[in-house]
């Protein structure tokens, strides 16, 4: 059974990466992994800067650095237990009980990338461990993620409020569809009402792009509100959003249409920066 | 591939600066050393260096790794360079690029799976006796004071990081090599100093043509030097990457590395350099000293340039006896301690390989042939060793009169012989059996032997029956094998 999996760090956004893989796993009905991924730097504390080296220095060198590594990922695994405890305790409280822990060595996006098989949705907060302190807004690792994961991923602010309604951004070309496709495929939306949005001129031709696209979504039996509005892509959708009240936004990352531009291209910090609601990105 | 960029060069700054420069001090020694070895001047190796390092920093598949111009390489080209000058040098050095080059588009870095690790081991050992031996010149037919002065430098070398303090932030290298220059000027001592060699860098290395006839003549004097650089320079750089692959607990992409150390030999090439490769003592003081990035290995390359050119003045005045030291401590350092402890422990074909491997590369000074005949001895003692575990069981059920032969085992070249010597041929049975069930064939030897058998008991009178035979050899037999031919006989037994 394909699994939500959580990605749990020392981030503030924890707390609401528990609430929202919780509700996920509740929505979809799927069990849910609790996952720490332990993305350490392996690097000699100390510089030792005497640059000989004698008979058995590479055997010793070798044993120091095993030493080394292993007191650091004792340290760190031990810090990932209690993450991952608390984690536990945190969305079985909000009533999800199939629940598993996993941790993994290695940098995130492998991690997530080798776990992706037997996943349905990935969650994560949109700020990372690394950002939460420095006042930086965006997870430090969110872009690679995004770029090397094939798994629809939830990306979650600080805050939890439970889904209402969905925003689907469209724009009409064959990877807009296919990302459509997808949707109706998967049961993240399942039952939450959904506002397919075109950034673009108001003529019949983009109106029955979208009537198509909503003919494709008619198999997940909600209510489909279809919009289209002029201007520059980024702000008009977050107004959109504002002005509906909607509080989960899905994309996809497109080939190389305008919104994958707008996505993962040069926008995508300023994007995901501005984000305040969670973001579903399709895959 | 943005993250990976910033990961491989920007991850570790600090450490990968600092572990360049001090890996930098360790890199002119041998530059100049082999340059000399090699028969060309201290410019041609520095030169070499400084483009390696910094093109493979970017093209290499193993960041932290260090290539410069290395003594394997230059031992190979003692015989160009005597023969035919520094041109056929320069473009020997382009081919062998092109060959590094074609080797990792052949993916041939997965053939480093056919070197067993005893030929590793004898491959080390072997490279830090050449490059001890390569000193040898420098310290025969000298005054007491080079002894002298190598003895104190290699002193201050293992000794200076036990002071307090500085001890481990300035590298003892440096030390020995500053202080003896010190002691040689101010004692006005009448040794051998780097400007006795040839001459030095005085500019940035410029873009050079190689001036040779670009004709098949010149192509077969170059051939097999090119080639044997190629191979000698891909096996080092192999087995260093393995070793920064031990010890930083990362992995490197080998076909890309081929490709990378290619690349490094035609831009060296180009700048009028020799050919290099990666380097295992120098790899190791890299991640000692906390390298671990592809900055490291570029900090190391422009830093020395930057040395050599700054300090030209200074360098010229510092006694070989000096960098003599160093290069003994690159070779102490290089050889494998534990492969002496081990011996006692280890099985003797294990030990026999490694000392093979070591005795063929110090008697031909080329690298290659040492590895050569460690890996076919390593075959040929597992095959032997595999070729036990075969073996042949038999019953006689007297009723039928029939005789049930059971194989077990691995049946190939080596456990053929073995084979056929244990079927009883002279024993007059009317029907015997073979059970194959529990063997692997794995050769054309196998099948022949298990067909002379099939044969000689027919020729005997007996009928014989086959079965069993598994998978694995069925494919074998069926497009090899006779004894189910009616021409069997004529064919097998030629006439």
């Amino acid at each position: 059974m394909l699994r939500v999996v959580a990605c749990i760090d020392g981030s503030r956004a924890v707390h609401a990466v528990c609430d929202y893989s919780a509700w996920a796993s509740r929505h979809m009905e799927a069990p849910l992994m609790l996952l720490h991924v332990l993305d350490d730097e392996r690097y000699p504390s100390e510089p030792d800067l005497a640059g000989n080296i004698g008979l058995g220095s590479r055997e010793q060198l070798l044993t120091e650095l095993a030493e080394l590594d292993r007191k650091r990922s004792k340290l760190a695994l031990e810090h990932g237990h209690h993450l991952l405890d608390e984690a536990e305790i945190r969305v079985k409280a909000a009533g999800t009980n199939e629940v598993v822990k996993r941790q993994r060595h290695g940098n995130l996006s492998e991690s997530l990338v080798a776990l992706e098989k037997d996943t349905r949705l990935f969650v994560m907060g949109l700020h990372g461990e690394s950002s939460s302190d420095s006042n930086v807004h965006i997870g430090s690792q969110l872009e690679t993620v995004i770029r090397s994961v094939e798994r629809p991923i939830l990306l979650v602010p600080d805050e939890y409020a439970e889904p209402k309604t969905a925003m689907l951004a469209f724009d009409g070309s064959e990877t807009a569809f296919k990302g459509v496709e997808m949707l109706a495929a998967s049961p993240v939306l399942r039952g939450i009402p959904l506002h397919l949005v075109m950034v673009g001129a108001d003529t019949a031709d983009n109106w029955e792009q979208l009537k198509k696209a909503e003919a494709m979504l008619s198999g997940l039996d909600v209510e489909i509100t279809l919009a289209i509005r002029q201007g520059d892509v980024e702000p008009t959708l977050h107004a959109y959003q504002e002005e509906q009240g909607i509080d989960l936004l899905v994309m996809g990352a497109y080939g190389h249409s305008r919104i994958r531009q707008f996505l993962v291209g040069s926008t995508t910090t300023t994007m995901l920066k501005s984000a305040t609601k969670p973001l579903v990105i399709l895959r | 591939m943005v993250n990976s960029l910033k990961q491989d060069w920007f991850s570790n700054i600090r450490g990968d600066l600092l572990s360049g420069i001090v890996v930098a001090l360790a890199l002119i020694p041998e530059a100049i050393a082999f340059s000399i070895i090699a028969g060309v001047d201290p410019k041609i190796g520095l030169y070499a260096s400084f483009c390696i390092a910094v093109i493979i920093s970017f093209v290499g598949g193993r960041p932290g790794m260090i290539s410069a111009a290395t003594g394997a390489m230059a031992l190979l080209m003692v015989t160009l360079v005597k023969e035919h000058g520094l041109q056929y040098l320069v473009a020997a050095t382009l081919l062998t690029g092109v060959f590094q080059i074609a080797a990792g588009y052949l993916k041939l870095g997965s053939l480093m799976r056919f070197v067993s690790r005893s030929v590793v081991t004898g491959f080390v050992n072997a490279l830090a006796i050449l490059i001890f031996m390569a000193q040898l010149p420098e310290l025969t037919n000298v005054t007491w004071h080079v002894y002298a002065m190598t003895a104190t430098g290699l002193g201050i070398i293992y000794l200076f990081p036990y002071v307090p303090k500085v001890g481990k932030l300035i590298p003892s290298p440096l030390v020995c090599i500053i202080s003896m220059t010190a002691v040689a000027m101010f004692l006005n001592l009448d040794i051998r100093t780097v400007g006795d060699m040839g001459e030095l860098p005085d500019t940035l290395p410029i873009f050079l043509w190689p001036d040779v006839p670009f004709n098949l003549e010149t192509l077969m004097i170059i051939l097999p030097y090119s080639a044997g650089l190629a191979v000698v320079g891909l096996l080092e750089s192999m087995m260093t990457a393995t070793i920064v692959d031990d010890l930083t607990d990362t992995t490197s992409d080998r076909n890309r590395e081929c490709k990378g150390q290619g690349i490094a030999n035609i831009g060296s090439g180009l700048l009028g350099g020799m050919a290099g490769c990666a380097m295992i003592g120098q790899s190791v003081i890299n991640i000692k000293s906390g390298g671990r990035g592809r900055l490291s290995t570029f900090t190391a390359g422009v830093f020395l340039l930057v040395m050599v050119l700054v300090l030209d003045e200074w360098l010229v005045q510092i006694p070989m006896a000096a960098l003599v030291a160093v290069m003994i401590m690159v070779s102490i350092g290089t050889f494998s301690w534990t492969s002496i402890r081990d011996l006692k422990n280890h099985p003797l074909s294990t030990n026999i390989v490694m000392v093979v491997t070591v005795v063929v590369v110090v008697a031909t000074h080329n690298l290659a042939f040492g590895v050569l005949a460690g890996v076919l001895l390593a075959s040929l003692f597992f095959a032997n060793k595999v070729g036990h575990y075969m073996a042949v069981t038999s019953e006689l059920d007297e009723t039928t009169n029939t005789r049930r032969y059971t194989v077990t085992g691995q049946v190939f070249f080596s456990s053929s012989e073995k084979f056929t010597a244990s079927f009883d041929f002279k024993e007059a049975v009317d029907n015997v059996v073979i059970d194959l069930s529990r063997a692997h064939f794995w050769d054309i030897t196998a099948v022949g032997a298990l067909d002379k058998a099939v044969i000689k008991f027919r020729r005997e009178g007996a009928d014989v029956e086959v079965i069993g035979l598994n998978e694995a050899s069925a494919t074998i037999v069926d497009r090899f094998g006779v004894h189910d031919k009616p021409e069997a006989v004529d064919q097998l037994m030629g006439h």
